[in-house]
């Protein structure tokens, strides 16, 4: 769910925070983490001798904790971070920690409106999932891992290991000790590995890659396996209008993509992943190596001409889904490459691209020796920062705002800025 | 024969090997190896098999043919001969006890040190054949149990050692208060989204030898970098897979592995002291998944350290005073030339230095390496006395005053310490980061 | 004998040269395709410079480790390889056939000369077979096949030893000697000898990865 026709949207500087005068309050001051909305920062702050808290904005959380870590804002504007008090540990979300602790927990995921928050947890060596504060369930599994979240969160699965096995007993484990649970209950069938797991944008199915045995792989959708096998599988996707499941799989030496256990893509690959679906499912587009060495995107089995030698990552589909951007690298210098047109400007890093609503805008956070900037339309701002974060644009498309640190040492402050795009394409 | 040939002769038994084979059939042997024959050898199998002239040149390169007492079924060439040659010639018609001596030969008696390939005339690459029967032993359930657990475990994990992904951060922010005690403030920053440096290690350490991860973040602390290690699995740089012949999951772990330095946004990988690894991800890995270089730069810890003596990043108070010899590890060294950083970083951080012979690009492996030390306690004795060379160098810098051994690499430490102990050579085994720890400048707090 | 004698010297010969150069084509060919489809690494990281820098030092001998390690063996395969090709290729007998057959013709050296590499190829045989008897290691990995090649090495240069000096039956020495030639001829693309030419794709590849990926030297 989109909430940004709520945000401040006049143009203009404003700054936030000090950030630069926080090292004189805190004797330890780590990263920051700003919100979506741009109205705040925080970080991990030590607040005493062992004693740590979250600083916003240039207060810290009344709360304080032995340890505290992976702040993350959730897409809602909430600020999450995990924290332990004598060896117990929990969520805090703004400031407030969840009743229930757990002997670890980690890796803390969002659904898109922010409202679920899920973590993977361990309580007395067995391991669970933990959504909004609650157990997935009363199940609890010998480990845990690929955690994947429905899109309105009433779902969770995860890889769980079913069986006990002794380390060295290369035969039970060979004899398939792996499943996928969703919501704390396991799939009849085990496998010898199961890994990224994909739900349908109904919440209603879920779709994973796995190993039947030492050399044969699968897509496994609610349980079911596909009756093709391969030497191996990436993760595969549900086509967002209905509930086909398509993965990249190798054959033959080379990885095409598949369809419910057919082939779909004729081109062959030296590889092939991270494919996905325009937002209508209308269009598939995926990471590609149309040969060895080279990369570029692959759309609806065509690739682009162009090609770079490093990698290509951060693919994105502008809403309308119309067009495609993405990353591309070559001798370590960082393009932004729009509908297989790389941008003129090259960066020592780049960020993911945003497209802006409508779909004629693509904006980009750039690094280029220690300064940061935002790149819009191949066009960078007059200014850098110290640091930026990824830029976002007005539900209008006529704005853009910056969230950036700038100035030195003890001067650094925080700043929102929003920009009327005439002025920065103007 | 001496003790040495006795122990080898002997049949050990090894659970991985013996059950799997109990599950074959000749005719199952014949059809796995044509079909593997059909889909993956090439125009380099076939050359550097048949196109052997047995010269016999390559023997002197292996080390287990010189500590075997010149046995030739230890020579390079030899290995070929008793393996992949028999199998060729005979189509894949072989017996079942044919292929467990073979997966023996292929797993425990090769480093894939490629010592050999310098010393063969043509370049014939006998651990690339070695890697191709492994391959062929993996296809065919036989490979040696504590190597394929190993195997298993990167495919579950991502790591090693089955460390599960909370006993991972677990253990980083544990060594963080632990180095806190002595360092005020000193951080390890965990998921440093834009840090300059991801820090990856292998699976033992965070299990078994976490004061390498102290030490490291003394360092990366005292010379101020910009640094960070996941959260996630793909911290472990380490490759079993590659070893085993699992092509897959080998490049499932290198994905996950170079996915998040590119998730971190940082500029480059610095990997921990460990051979196999670097050579997983700098040569091996990277190709199985379509990259022709590593995507994201990556640097061994050698020449980490070398970078930052040079550039007088962290200061030496006092340099470290017992002898040291240099043990050269084959993959960084035979794999990536780093034989002169290496002695770059011992003279500056020690005063006196021997040098084994032969060394540099041209030393003898430790053998351990190549996964032999992961195929566990069954292999060991033969691993041991198959290195005999590699305890007479040892002896000889001894005898010249070393009284510390600098190895920068995990399996080379296994290697080594079980040589030293075995036999009984008296000698201080250190990696570079303990030296580097112990004699140099630290902050009291950051 | 006569009948013989042309055969020999004829269309056996013209056979012979054939399938020597074709067979040189095909299987530099068809491994290149092969290589191609399997082994693509090897046109990936393939550097004319790193190739030749390690051919260079594999060819000459004592320009690399093991070639110093082992002095005999190198002085003895390097005037052995040497000899097989100049020997042949500017001997009178040899080239005046040229000259008959096809009017074209280049230096050549006095028999004498002939004689000594001729006597020395021979020597190199006897010293690469007692090695193969006697060094253990060699003796191991031997298989009749290199006895046999050696022996097909060896013959046409004892064969035409024995015919150029007229010895007792020289007009069957000269016969055998043709056909011996002409078997070695197709021998060397079909058997190991084919290392006259897949020695520099062989070494070139090693020298490549070793110079371009991993920056050590592999000599
Ligand atoms: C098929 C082609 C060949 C023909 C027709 C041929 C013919 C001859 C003839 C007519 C002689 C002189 C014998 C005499 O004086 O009675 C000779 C000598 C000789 N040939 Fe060939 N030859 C051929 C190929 C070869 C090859 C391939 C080699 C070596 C690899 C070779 C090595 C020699 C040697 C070493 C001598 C004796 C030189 C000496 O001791 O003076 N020949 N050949
Ligand atoms: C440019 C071409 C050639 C190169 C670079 C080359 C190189 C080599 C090398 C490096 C060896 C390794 C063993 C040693 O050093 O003794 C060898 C052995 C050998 N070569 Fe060649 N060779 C060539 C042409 C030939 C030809 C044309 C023949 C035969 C007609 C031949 C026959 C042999 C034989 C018989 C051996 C084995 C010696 C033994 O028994 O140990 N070579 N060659
Ligand atoms: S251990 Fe090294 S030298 Fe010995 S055969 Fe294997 S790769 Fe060659
Ligand atoms: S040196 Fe090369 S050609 Fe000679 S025996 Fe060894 S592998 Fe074969």
């Amino acid at each position: 769910m989109d909430r940004s026709q709520d945000w401040n949207w006049n143009s203009g500087k404003r700054i936030i925070a000090e950030f630069g005068k926080w090292e004189e309050a805190f004797d330890w001051v780590e990263e920051p983490y700003v919100s979506p909305d741009g109205d705040k920062i925080a970080a991990v702050v030590k607040t005493g001798e062992m004693e740590f808290s979250v600083c916003v904005n240039g207060s810290a959380w009344e709360n304080t904790f032995d340890k505290v870590w992976y702040v993350r804002f959730a897409p809602d504007g909430r600020l999450t971070a995990i924290v332990s008090d004598t060896g117990a540990w929990t969520l805090a979300i703004d400031g407030n920690a969840w009743e229930e602790t757990f002997d670890y927990i980690w890796d803390t995921r969002f659904t898109p409106d922010g409202q679920t928050i899920v973590c993977n947890a361990q309580q007395g060596m067995q391991y669970l999932l933990v959504k909004n504060g609650a157990p997935w369930g009363e199940a609890t599994f010998a480990n845990i891992g690929h955690t994947a979240v429905s899109p309105d969160g009433s779902r969770l699965a995860a890889v769980v290991q079913t069986e006990d096995f002794n380390e060295g007993d290369i035969f039970k484990f060979q004899e398939g000790c792996y499943t996928v649970a969703i919501n704390g209950h396991a799939w009849e069938r085990n496998f010898v590995n199961a890994w990224e797991t994909s739900f349908s944008a109904n919440n209603q199915h879920v779709a994973t890659e796995v190993r039947l045995s030492l050399y044969d792989y699968t897509i496994a959708v609610d349980g079911k396996i596909w009756s093709a096998t391969y030497p191996s599988v990436w993760k595969p996707v549900f086509n967002p209008r209905d509930t086909t499941v398509t993965a990249p799989v190798k054959s033959a030496g080379a990885w095409i993509l598949a369809c419910d256990g057919r082939p779909l893509w004729t081109n062959k690959y030296a590889q092939l992943w991270h494919h996905m679906y325009s937002p209508d499912g209308d269009k598939i587009a995926a990471i590609a190596a149309p040969k060895f060495g080279r990369w570029t995107m692959a759309v609806d089995d065509q690739p682009w001409s162009v090609t770079f030698g490093d990698f290509v990552s951060e693919a994105v589909f502008s809403p309308d889904g119309q067009r495609l951007a993405c990353i591309g690298v070559d001798h370590k210098k960082h393009r932004i490459v729009v509908d297989g047109k790389p941008w003129s400007g090259d960066y020592d890093l780049a960020w993911q691209p945003v497209f802006s609503p409508d779909g004629q805008h693509v904006a980009a956070r750039v690094e280029k020796d220690g300064l940061f900037s935002v790149v819009v339309d191949d066009q960078p701002l007059k200014e850098s920062y110290r640091r930026c974060w990824d830029p976002v644009f007005s539900p209008d498309n006529q704005h853009l705002l910056v969230r950036a640190l700038e100035g030195q040492g003890a001067d650094t402050v925080y700043t929102r800025t929003v920009l009327p795009l005439s002025e920065i394409l103007g | 024969m001496n003790d040495a040939t006795a122990v080898e002769t002997k049949q050990i038994y090894d659970k991985g090997i013996e059950e799997g084979a109990a599950r074959l059939t000749p005719e199952k042997i014949k059809q796995v190896y044509q079909q593997m024959m059909s889909a993956e050898a090439g125009a380099r199998l076939k050359t550097y098999v048949q196109n052997c002239v047995s010269c016999g040149l390559c023997s002197e390169a292996c080390h287990f043919y010189l500590s075997y007492d010149r046995d030739p079924r230890f020579s390079p060439a030899g290995k070929v001969r008793q393996t992949m040659a028999e199998l060729m010639k005979k189509k894949g018609a072989v017996s079942v006890e044919f292929m467990k001596k073979t997966s023996e030969i292929a797993s425990t008696e090769c480093n894939l040190c490629k010592r050999c390939a310098q010393y063969c005339p043509f370049g014939l690459d006998v651990a690339f054949v070695m890697l191709f029967v492994r391959r062929l032993c993996h296809k065919l359930g036989i490979s040696p149990q504590y190597i394929q657990d190993t195997a298993h475990s990167h495919s579950v994990t991502g790591n090693q050692m089955w460390v599960k992904e909370d006993e991972w951060v677990d253990s980083l922010q544990w060594q963080e208060e632990e180095a806190q005690e002595e360092i005020e403030n000193l951080r390890i920053p965990v998921e440093k989204e834009g840090a300059e440096i991801f820090y990856s290690v292998i699976g033992p350490e965070p299990k078994f030898r976490a004061q390498l991860i102290y030490q490291a973040a003394v360092i990366f602390n005292a010379a101020g970098l910009n640094w960070t290690m996941p959260a996630t699995p793909g911290w472990d740089n380490s490759d079993m897979a590659m070893y085993t012949g699992d092509n897959e999951i080998m490049a499932r772990i290198k994905r996950m592995h170079f996915e998040t330095a590119m998730r971190l946004k940082v500029k480059r990988v610095v990997m921990g002291e460990c051979g196999h690894a670097f050579r997983s991800i700098y040569d091996v890995g990277n190709r199985a998944l379509g990259w022709r270089m590593p995507p994201v730069e990556v640097s061994h810890s050698i020449e980490f350290f070398y970078e930052l003596l040079r550039d007088d990043k962290i200061k030496i108070a006092e340099k470290y005073k017992p002898t040291v010899t240099i043990h050269d590890p084959c993959n960084v060294v035979r794999g990536r030339g780093l034989h002169d950083m290496l002695r770059y970083v011992v003279h500056a951080i020690c005063e006196n230095v021997v040098e084994m012979h032969p060394n540099r690009e041209h030393n003898y492996c430790c053998s351990a390496g190549g996964g032999v030390i992961n195929c566990g306690p069954p292999w060991k004795m033969k691993r041991v006395n198959g290195n005999k060379v590699k305890a007479q160098q040892l002896f000889a810098a001894k005898s010249r005053g070393a009284e510390t051994c600098v190895a920068p690499c995990h399996n080379c430490h296994g290697g080594l310490e079980d040589i030293i102990h075995h036999n009984e050579i008296g000698m201080d085994l250190k990696f570079l980061g303990d030296i580097i720890y112990e004699v140099m400048e630290k902050p009291e707090r950051v | 004998m006569h009948a013989i004698y042309n055969f020999v010297s004829g269309p056996l010969a013209w056979v012979a040269f054939i399938l020597f150069f074709g067979g040189i084509l095909y299987q530099l060919i068809s491994r290149a395709m092969l290589a191609r489809k399997k082994d693509h690494y090897v046109y990936e990281y393939w550097s004319f410079f790193y190739a030749l820098r390690s051919i260079a030092h594999w060819i000459f001998p004592f320009a690399s480790t093991n070639s110093r390690n082992r002095p005999v063996l190198t002085i003895v395969t390097f005037v052995f390889h040497i000899c097989i090709f100049v020997a042949p290729l500017f001997l009178f007998a040899h080239v005046s056939l040229i000259y008959e057959a096809f009017g074209i013709s280049w230096w050549f050296m006095p028999d004498g000369v002939a004689d000594i590499l001729t006597l020395l190829v021979i020597g190199a045989c006897i010293f690469f077979l007692v090695r193969r008897l006697v060094q253990p290691d060699v003796k191991y990995l031997s298989t009749p096949t290199d006895f046999i090649l050696l022996g097909l090495v060896a013959a046409p240069f004892v064969t035409g030893y024995w015919a150029y000096h007229q010895w007792p039956g020289n007009e069957f020495m000269t016969i055998l000697h043709m056909f011996s030639a002409e078997v070695l001829l197709v021998a060397i693309p079909f058997t190991k000898l084919n290392h006259m030419f897949l020695f520099f794709f062989t070494r070139g590849y090693m020298g490549s990865e070793f110079g371009g990926v991993r920056f050590a030297r592999d000599w």
